[in-house]
């Protein structure tokens, strides 16, 4: 499983010297034994060897993606009552009876020193711990049954139904196969043109938030990204390769989410602390800050002159940035973080994402400015977060919309009638989504297992190129202003760019023009990094 | 609201029993669907509880439910019930694999207690139908972190009842059951006013 490869990676990293015969030093013991118990050792230990600042304040990862493995085993939380965020749990030892166990323990401490023995010796020792308290849960568990010490088993009796249900046919192969396999990609279909499968380009993000729900990266009208690495906001330019930073929050607070304004040159953040912040990039100035939300915002869309907001607390917030009194209305349509927000290219609608696996759609309110407050449209068929929203450029009111782990489907809907057009199934998680214009394609950005970006003709959905390069998975996707490169953003703490969608250079002249000011740029890319 | 307005809505053992009957019958059918228990075809979208959900088209599969379940309503109406288990096995060498718990626990709901069997629960239907989906989105999400069964699988449901149960024709007793190495994840509960139901997936760890 991929996480306990991160722990083996781990172990391997944390070993410093050769095998010793014999039982293991003093400091190893305690370092196993730390290792087991809290998470925050092995972060130093990571921030040592990957030389980073790693800011204390880790946005909680919600989904489990490698980070999460350590932290698991640290902590138990009440499930029942996650105040506003998620249901991303952790496993508790329900398994094991402590209470039990402590007083075997105690009865019989010849038999821990044992196990601590094994412990030490054995090289994948952190999953013999594992086995090891599971192995003890289990002796537990058939203890307390014998001895009838347990509390659960108090003389119930236990039935079932004689006919029973039948079994699967013996050729079902379990569809689930797809999100746990790492197959090789098929191979291309070679489509009219070529599509180079690797990146152009790699820029180098440390301290990337890898946060499914949050959309920390855009590409501005005027050629300029804005990204967020920990706690600071970069600008990179594009043409120049200039990179300088924006802002830096205090500790504790990020930015959750980016997004520029149409024309460029302004960019609004959404902050950690539920503001959105607007920022003059031509100047380095903050102009304003609006705030209106309880909790985190991770999702922003531009209509003009409103920007509106979604949050972890599950509304979404229209904002007039021209007015002193900023928020025009409020909108309450999930009941979980609201990830995806995308106004459509005709701006008639606003389509909204949420963890809790409804896509809303809200009509432009009759006033022209704002929406409705109640949603058009509810689809609640995806099975998981959806956050990946792309409205179709050239058929105003077509959404394609994506689903997270559970569910890896893109569909299709019909706003107009609010019907699901087509479906389908993408294998892996997909992060985000995005209309070519050029070329009537998709670009859907995917997660475990290749984290590859995959192109299909639109609307036969016929897959064009697998586009591999991210060694984990990818979290974000923007394009550039001229339609031709997009730029993607991964769990791996880099920034690809890829040249998929160059316009043809034997067009017309106007294209031949636009490739000689390309030449002129090389001369920027001839390196990596 | 008017006078005329008829009294609010009251649930009765009964109501409740039949509410946690169909989410069992809905969440039953939804973890054989994300499991993979079953080819994907056999099953078919249904819409409850604001959520698309999948049930199984096998009459086979749907006819074992409609049984167990309608004896479950019946002794849970009456409070006999402390846990219903659905239990995933391997086919061929009979090993458990996983266990969903449905853990059942009486209340006293918020009308006149003096008669056990005539407890009443004024809870809106609309929140107990929010809490239950929010079950539902959980269990399909569980396929973030439960090992894959790759084997072909049978699954069965027992019934964890009071010592004093009478026991039904075409019912059999049986003894519990154990999962080596094992794991388990609590998921939300929620409440009719007159049972809590919480729900546990225990799974075998694949190491």
């Amino acid at each position: 499983m991929s996480q306990f490869n991160f722990v083996s990676d781990l172990q391997n990293a944390l070993i410093m010297d050769g095998e010793t015969r014999g039982p293991a030093p003093r400091w190893k013991k305690k370092l196993e034994a730390s290792l087991n118990g809290s998470a925050n050792t092995t972060r130093s230990v990571l921030s040592v060897s990957y030389n980073t600042s790693f800011s204390g304040v880790q946005a909680p990862t919600k989904t489990p993606g490698k980070s999460s493995e350590g932290k698991s085993k640290k902590s138990t939380t009440t499930p029942t009552k996650t105040p506003g965020g998620g249901d991303r749990f952790i496993p508790n030892r329900a398994a094991t009876n402590f209470e039990l166990a402590h007083f075997l323990v105690t009865k019989d401490a010849g038999d821990k020193s044992d196990e601590e023995n094994d412990k030490a010796t054995t090289s994948n020792s952190n999953q013999a711990n594992v086995q090891a308290s599971a192995h003890k849960g289990e002796r537990q568990k058939l203890i307390s049954e014998v001895a009838q010490v347990g509390e659960n088993t108090g003389g119930g009796r236990i039935l079932c139904y004689q006919n029973k249900a039948p079994a699967a046919p013996e050729t079902h192969n379990n569809p689930l196969k797809v999100v746990y396999s790492i197959k090789t990609p098929i191979s291309t279909k070679s489509g009219s043109r070529y599509i180079p499968t690797t990146s152009e380009r790699i820029l180098d993000a440390p301290d990337f938030i890898n946060d499914y729900y949050l959309n920390l990266m855009d590409w501005s009208g005027d050629n300029i990204v804005a990204v967020a690495l920990g706690s600071c906001v970069y600008l990179w330019n594009a043409s120049s390769g200039n990179i300088e930073q924006l802002t830096e929050f205090e500790e504790g607070d990020y930015a959750g989410s980016l997004s520029w304004i149409q024309e460029g040159q302004i960019l609004a953040i959404g902050n950690s602390t539920g503001a959105v912040e607007l920022w003059d990039c031509s100047k380095v100035k903050r102009l304003r800050v609006m705030d209106g939300h309880s909790a985190r915002v991770g999702s922003l869309a531009w209509n003009s002159f409103l920007v509106s907001s979604g949050s972890r607390d599950g509304t979404i917030i229209h904002h007039d940035v021209r007015s002193r009194e900023h928020k025009i209305s409020s909108l309450a349509g999930h009941t979980q973080e609201v990830c995806g927000l995308k106004w459509s290219t005709d701006f008639k609608y606003l389509a909204s994402g949420g963890n809790d696996n409804l896509v809303n759609v809200w009509a432009l309110a009759s006033s022209g400015v704002g929406t409705a407050s109640e949603p058009l449209h509810k689809f609640n068929e995806h099975q998981a977060a959806v956050r990946a929203l792309a409205w179709c450029p050239w058929q105003p009111s077509t959404l394609a919309s994506g689903g997270g782990t559970a569910d890896r489907c893109i569909k299709f809907w019909n706003v107009n009638n609010g019907s699901l057009m087509k479906s389908v199934d993408s294998k892996s998680q997909v992060c985000s989504l995005l209309f070519s214009r050029h070329y009537k394609e998709l670009i859907s950005a995917h997660g475990f297992a290749n984290n590859q970006l995959t192109i299909w003709k639109y609307p036969t959905m016929v897959k064009q190129a697998d586009l591999t390069g991210h060694t984990s998975r990818v979290l974000q996707m923007a394009m550039s202003p001229d339609g031709s490169t997009v730029i993607s953003a991964g769990a791996d703490e880099t920034l690809r760019l890829w040249n998929c969608f160059a316009p043809d250079p034997l067009a017309s002249k106007k294209a031949a023009a636009t490739a000689n000011s390309k030449a002129k740029n090389s001369v920027f890319r001839q390196s990596i990094r | 609201m008017s006078t005329a307005q008829a009294t609010k809505n009251c649930i009765t053992l009964k109501g409740s029993a039949q509410i946690i009957v169909e989410y069992l019958k809905y969440g039953i059918n939804s973890i054989l669907f994300q499991r993979g228990i079953y080819p994907a075809e056999d099953f078919d979208n249904t819409q409850h509880y604001g959520l698309t959900i999948l049930m199984s088209k096998d009459p086979k599969i749907t006819t074992f439910l409609q049984n167990v379940l309608s004896q479950t309503e019946e002794w849970l109406s009456k409070n006999m019930i402390n846990k219903i288990s659905m239990v995933i096995t391997n086919a061929h060498t009979k090993e458990v694999l996983e266990c969903w718990d449905f853990k059942m626990q009486a209340e006293l709901g918020d009308g006149d207690t003096s008669d056990p069997s005539k407890l009443t629960s004024t809870k809106e239907l609309s929140r107990i139908q929010n809490e239950i989906r929010d079950v539902m989105r959980q269990i399909s999400a569980t396929v973030s972190y439960l090992p894959l069964l790759d084997c072909i699988c049978t699954f069965d449901v027992m019934i964890h009842t009071l010592q004093n149960t009478e026991l039904p024709a075409k019912w059999d007793e049986t003894g519990a059951i154990v999962i080596q190495n094992a794991q388990a994840v609590q998921l939300r509960s929620f409440s009719t006013g007159l049972h809590k139901v919480d729900t546990v997936v225990n799974y075998k760890m694949s190491t």
